[in-house]
């Protein structure tokens, strides 16, 4: 009988996952995400350098004819570092159980950070050529496209935590706002991408 | 290597850094060209890296299981002298007839295949070891039960402690001079890093086989 009931008491609760990692498995996935982006974005960047080596000694880097719009870029850059203090502060107001703070953070990062796609959308619409022109004009449009795709979905991660911190969700405790911090995270590592492409693709 | 991103706080970090560290590279890719800028960009990169590396880490404090359960709960680390006379004569004086017995095994294994990943013939070669030495441990009277482990030891004890409470354990190395875990100070280290007594055992496999052949 005895082995009967401790069977029925398994069924009832499923045994604890084991955990061998420290690592909260949400917090450990995002890790996992953000390396494979890295790695995506490496790939784009070697074809990047590799087109400016090959290509570019013997057509320049831009080609005559091409010019790139550095001062807006710069402005887009300027916004998108201050949608990362704006998205810290998000994240500082709820961990001090300030939820205005945290609702005011995070509708100012998402209005910085689609400021950012609408500039770049006219950046593109009047830039002057196309991504099928050469290999210059497909490495800028294949490297800010990317970039602009991961803002695109970075918009709809703050999107909803705004929502749901509009419905009164998440507070002062690190379990309740992982839902903040994740799209935190990757919204940081858009803007530190960022800054690689700018000054990699408009400044040097 | 530091994960960047462990936080959005560390991440927020990591985007001052990038500002500061870009707009450097920046600045000297517009004054004096590409080349310089990647020199820049190298330079500062090193710096940081070695900044991050200096930086003084959390201590590494291993996860201890509080299951127990009222019985003693020995675990038992043995690499090939799992199956020694030696090992076995203390495990059974320690359990006694009211111990519950966790033998790990570590997966030795050559650098080179660890680092190819290739370990399926050391787990093989310790799962056959362990079965020797739990089926020795059953004769003796002993309630085991075994485990493969990580082929670091401290690792595999690591990995064993967090599910298994143990009260003390007992570690199995060859002799000194011939055991890597000695050279390597793995009995040091595992009492500095764990809160239970450990007990040392030296099986010398070779005098065993000696004796067994003329006895």
């Amino acid at each position: 009988m005895a082995s009967v009931a401790h069977v029925e008491e398994h069924h009832e609760h499923p045994p604890e996952a084991h955990k061998s990692s420290r690592v909260d498995a949400r917090l450990l996935g995002m890790y996992l995400f953000i390396a494979s982006e890295t790695m995506l974005f490496g790939s784009f960047f070697s074809i990047y350098f590799f087109d400016r080596v090959v290509v570019g000694s013997d057509t320049g880097w831009p080609p005559e004819g091409f010019e790139l719009p550095v001062y807006l870029a710069l402005l887009n850059t300027i916004i998108l570092v201050t949608s990362s203090f704006s998205m810290h502060w998000a994240l500082q107001s709820i961990k001090r159980n300030n939820r205005s703070g945290l609702i005011a953070g995070l509708t100012l990062t998402f209005l910085l950070g689609l400021t950012f796609l609408l500039i770049q959308a006219r950046e593109y619409t009047r830039i002057g050529f196309g991504p099928s022109d050469n290999a210059f004009a497909s490495t800028f449009f294949g490297l800010t496209g990317l970039h602009g795709l991961h803002v695109f979905v970075g918009l709809n991660l703050l999107l909803y935590a705004l929502i749901r911190s509009l419905r009164g969700h998440y507070g002062p405790k690190a379990e309740d706002h992982l839902g903040v911090e994740l799209p935190g995270i990757y919204w940081h590592f858009v803007d530190v991408m960022w800054i690689v492409v700018y000054t990699t693709v408009y400044v040097i | 290597m530091r994960n960047p991103f462990r936080s959005e706080a560390e991440a927020f970090g990591f985007v001052l850094v990038c500002v500061v560290l870009f707009a450097a590279v920046a600045v000297a890719g517009i004054l004096f060209g590409g080349w310089i800028a990647l020199a820049v960009f190298v330079a500062l990169a090193v710096a940081v890296a070695i900044y991050v590396k200096g930086e003084p880490k959390p201590p590494d404090e291993p996860v201890l299981s509080r299951q127990g359960g009222g019985r003693r709960r020995i675990l038992v680390v043995a690499n090939e002298t799992v199956a020694g006379r030696a090992l076995r004569g203390e495990v059974v004086r320690r359990a006694g007839a009211e111990a519950d017995v966790l033998v790990v095994c570590p997966a030795l294994n050559s650098p080179l295949r660890h680092w190819a990943s290739d370990e399926d013939g050391a787990r093989a070669e310790a799962e056959r070891r362990l079965a020797a030495s739990l089926e020795c441990l059953d004769d003796e009277g002993v309630e085991a039960r075994g485990e493969v482990g990580d082929a670091d030891p401290i690792q595999a004890m690591d990995d064993a402690l967090r599910t298994f409470g143990a009260d003390e354990i007992v570690i199995s190395t060859h002799p000194p001079g011939r055991s890597n875990w000695l050279e390597k100070e793995v009995i040091g280290r595992a009492r500095e890093r764990y809160p239970v007594p450990i007990t040392h055992v030296v099986v010398d496999l070779e005098r065993e086989r000696q004796a067994s052949a003329t006895s």
